[in-house]
């Protein structure tokens, strides 16, 4: 089933002095409910645009953005039941959450703002929310800055989900996590995806994380997308001159070195 | 090849806070003279305050509570970091072992014109160059690591991330020093301005022969580019060998860790799935 | 973060990977950038504000009840109704005419410079009641407070520092002269210094029956009479500077470019001056040029406590006395100092801050 659809979107900005910059240009896909799209490029191709028009801090130029065959409402109860559908994992989970408020609290507004649950049953959809993103239930008395980078991250996870959403947004999720936790945190979007049905954006600049957790890549540089398809085609077999440099300039040591599959089969 | 040029033994740094924190614990390390050595870890590993400490560079919490830094100058003469006093350890600063730092946003001052910040070094370490030679010096500087001369007078803020961390390099290479620190000097940079900037450092390495202590969380990127790799946590030096050992055949359980941390980007696909 | 796109009149040599997709900071074309735009907007937004001062100006003292005509005439019998009259029109409590006729004619006056007379002042223009009070409080204020700054801030520099020194021990002290109420610091010095000790004279600008000149007697005279005021000033603001300076201090010290300046073997003199405080000092300078402003309008404490014969005396009188005009003309001279002082701390910013030249538009 088809929950996104991003449809011709183009974004222009005036600059001052400089006229016109499309930010982006003509960009279509759509997105399959339990699928994730990779959204590979520099920063300034355009992929962050996306992110802000799909959370309405933009809107576009023109084209369209469907979610679940609807476009976005401009105000309204539909507003909000938008914004239910579609949720955000950010970058920084030492900004995104409130040092000053419990993991309980910022598991239970959404719960209630919403109205997902019946009052009383709020506190084991806390936990079961906890459970999902694979957290002790231990931590749901704490304060951020009590947990780790990658807690944290799963914390904001947890309250992405906690609306039920159909569609999470993912932009740059792990790149502030230390390096060994970050495989965790992206496996728990991927198996979220999976096994809820749900459609994941996974926003990133990083070509070897997106080609082992996205089904599909589209590679965007200067608002256009220049390359589009199954995560290992684009990866392994780049058509375009773009993506090719992108590859080229991005860390192998299995080129370096040669494959060692074997020897690092199986570790984790 | 075993020509040493640093030689840290036993170097222990705590800080000195309530509990104290032993940052580095115990480091014994030669660095060999033209080779890179790239320093891995995760954050809060030490490994930027082994970096640091070599050179005496931390503030205040931090203290140095053991071990000796050795400098094997070109000269032949061996100078003892440590027993420097102020004045000469000032004057051994940059002229011998540079640092190129991480962000370079905040690195260069922003309210100076980075031709002057790059004069800076020629005025402190070269008192008897002119006005005009200092000029002329950094000019040239700023040709090697194509940023161009005409930069000079522009502020940091006018440059892209880029040519920030360029200048940070040729400011670097300003009094040709023998070694040279780059403490996480890509990270912040696009893919392909990353690699732009390591096949300059590269480039500048042939011409100038200068040795590195790359530092970076980013084990792929050290396999490519480092002679030796030398693994980190928790302030001790867990695994050091040749990058395709550490590639090949890692001993040590973390370097393990670290190394399937890193999803291929052309190897074979699911070795990451759990 | 926007996507900004290669400026395609960018003298690009080859496609250099650099220009393609980091420049989220625009990329210094030619060298001499006027920022013409930014001076408009800010032109702008002084002539409103100048406008808008002006204006309320207008209005204030024709709210307040009382008649100043009236308590002139109280104070002088012999006044006829027709002269009480005349008197009026000129200064423009005139009721006869129209709010908007009136404010006509105050726009008409303002930009012939004629500001009115004074009642209080034996009708001399106002114009000349306060050129001869604004010397004092400038000369002795202004110069206070540059000296408290200058002092303030360098001090302050040095204290953050050597942070964790002795030094420290400075700023609770500097902190807790400038918390003793003003006229209590200013009675007590006069108390010791030209009451007991009898250094210096108990107020006023210059000694009784000498006349203003540029003489050494009379300079000397002012000096004199002005070391207790000024030194007061000074010791009660020290604090303020020397605090602001010093958690500035710390906080750019923690930055990158003063440890790279350290790596690079700098001198600590030029780190401390060249990398740490010259960057600390530009948030000062905005708290410099708010208290420029305010000299005119903060010395009335001063200025009772010393006898001093300057503008805040001259404004408390005229307010006592409801001498419309005076008080009007006083109000206008402290709006302009305000806004002369920001007019001057925006270009010692743009000055010392390149980031605010380029982009502000």
């Amino acid at each position: 089933m088809t929950v996104l659809e991003v449809d011709r979107v183009t974004k222009v900005y005036a600059v001052r002095g400089a006229g016109q910059i499309k930010a982006l240009d003509d960009v279509s896909f759509t997105l399959e409910s339990g699928r994730t799209i990779g959204l590979v490029g520099q920063s300034g191709s355009g992929k962050s645009t996306i992110a802000r028009i799909l959370t309405q801090l933009e809107t576009p130029t023109s084209g369209q953005v469907r979610l679940d065959g609807q476009p976005i409402p401009r105000r309204g109860a539909g507003l909000r039941a938008y914004r239910q559908k579609l949720r955000m994992v950010f970058q920084d989970p030492f900004a995104s959450l409130n040092p000053y408020h419990s993991i309980r609290y910022h598991l239970e507004r959404p719960l209630r703002l919403d109205g997902v649950v019946p009052g009383a049953e709020v506190e084991d959809e806390v936990r079961r929310l906890l459970t999902r993103v694979r957290l002790d239930h231990d931590v749901i008395d704490r304060r951020p800055h009590e947990l780790s980078g990658g807690q944290r991250q799963r914390v904001a996870i947890a309250r992405a989900l906690a609306s039920r959403p159909r569609l999470l947004v993912a932009d740059e999720p792990v790149s502030m996590l230390d390096v060994s936790i970050r495989l965790g945190v992206l496996n728990l979007l991927a198996d979220l995806g999976r096994e809820e049905g749900l459609g994941v954006l996974y926003i990133t600049h990083d070509l070897a994380t997106a080609r082992h957790f996205s089904d599909e890549i589209l590679v965007l540089n200067q608002g256009r997308v220049v390359e589009s398809g199954p995560a290992d085609d684009v990866i392994l077999r780049p058509q375009d001159p773009y993506t090719r440099e992108l590859r080229a300039a991005s860390p192998d040591p299995e080129k370096h070195f040669g494959s060692v599959s074997g020897a690092l089969g199986g570790a984790r | 090849m075993s020509d040493p040029l640093l030689s840290v033994r036993d170097f222990s740094v705590t800080y000195d806070v309530d509990p104290p924190v032993e940052a580095v614990k115990h480091v014994t390390l030669e660095l060999r003279r033209g080779e890179i050595l790239g320093l891995a870890g995760e954050s809060g590993c030490g490994k930027t305050t082994l970096a640091y400490g070599v050179q005496r560079l931390l503030k205040a919490p931090a203290v140095i509570t053991s071990g000796s830094v050795v400098f094997h100058d070109a000269s032949g003469e061996d100078v003892d970091v440590h027993r420097l006093d102020a004045e000469q350890m000032r004057r051994f600063r940059w002229d011998k072992v540079s640092m190129v730092f991480q962000g370079a946003m905040n690195a260069l001052n922003p309210v100076a014109p980075i031709g002057s910040q790059l004069e800076d070094v020629f005025e402190v370490h070269r008192p008897g160059m002119s006005r005009a030679q200092r000029r002329e010096a950094v000019a040239e500087l700023l040709e090697i690591v194509k940023v161009g001369r005409q930069r000079a007078r522009s502020f940091p803020h006018e440059l892209s991330g880029g040519m920030r961390q360029r200048v940070m390099i040729a400011m670097a290479l300003a009094l040709r020093p023998q070694l040279m620190v780059m403490d996480e000097p890509t990270t912040a940079l696009d893919v392909l301005v990353q690699r732009e900037i390591l096949r300059q450092i590269s480039q500048l390495r042939h011409e100038f022969g200068f040795t590195v202590v790359f530092i970076t969380h980013d084990l792929p990127l050290l396999l490519e580019i480092s002679d030796r790799i030398a693994i980190m946590r928790e302030g001790e030096i867990v695994e050091l060998a040749t990058a395709e050992q550490i590639w090949t055949a890692p001993r040590d359980e973390y370097t393990k860790t670290l190394l399937s941390s890193f999803p291929r980007l052309t190897g074979e696909r699911g070795v990451v799935a759990r | 973060m926007t996507a900004v796109q290669p400026h395609p009149a960018e003298p690009s040599p080859t496609r250099d990977a650099l220009e393609v997709g980091t420049t989220a900071t625009t990329v210094a074309r030619g060298r001499s950038r006027v920022p013409w735009r930014f001076l408009a907007g800010r032109a702008g937004f002084y002539l409103f504000t100048l406008w808008a001062a002006i204006t309320i100006n207008f209005f204030l003292p024709r709210m307040m009840k009382g008649d100043a005509v009236d308590q002139y005439l109280s104070r002088n019998r012999n006044v006829s109704p027709e002269a009480a009259d005349a008197l009026r029109s000129l200064l423009g409590l005139d009721t006869d005419k129209s709010l908007l006729q009136q404010y006509v004619d105050y726009w008409g006056l303002l930009l012939r410079g004629d500001l009115g007379v004074s009642l209080l002042h034996g009708l001399r223009p106002v114009t000349e009641v306060i050129s001869q009070a604004l010397p004092w409080t400038v000369g002795l204020v202004g110069f206070a407070t540059v000296v408290s700054f200058a002092i303030g801030t360098i001090g302050g520099a040095v204290v953050g520092w050597r942070r964790g020194s002795r030094l420290d021990g400075l700023i609770p002290l500097t902190t807790f002269l400038s918390t003793i109420p003003y006229f209590w610091l200013g009675l007590l010095a006069i108390a010791l210094f030209s009451v007991t000790l009898g250094w210096f004279p108990i107020g006023k600008a210059y000694g009784v029956g000498m006349t203003p000149e540029w003489s050494a007697e009379f300079v000397g005279q002012v000096i004199h009479h002005g070391t207790l005021p000024a030194a007061t000033i000074v010791l009660a603001s020290l604090g303020g500077w020397m605090l602001g300076m010093r958690n500035m201090m710390l906080t750019v010290l923690d930055e990158d470019y003063v440890m790279v300046a350290q790596a690079k073997g700098m001198p600590n003199r030029r780190v401390l001056w060249r990398y740490a405080a010259r960057n600390a000092v530009l948030p000062q300078i905005q708290s410099f040029a708010l208290s420029i402003g305010f000299i005119v309008g903060g010395t009335i404490v001063m200025e009772m406590v010393f006898s001093y014969p300057g503008v805040g005396k001259l404004l408390l009188d005229a307010t006592n006395a409801k001498d419309y005009a005076l008080m009007q003309g006083v109000f206008l001279v402290i709006t302009l100092s305000v806004l002369v002082a920001n007019v001057l701390a925006d270009v010692a910013y743009a000055f010392l801050d390149p980031r605010t030249r380029q982009t502000e538009a």
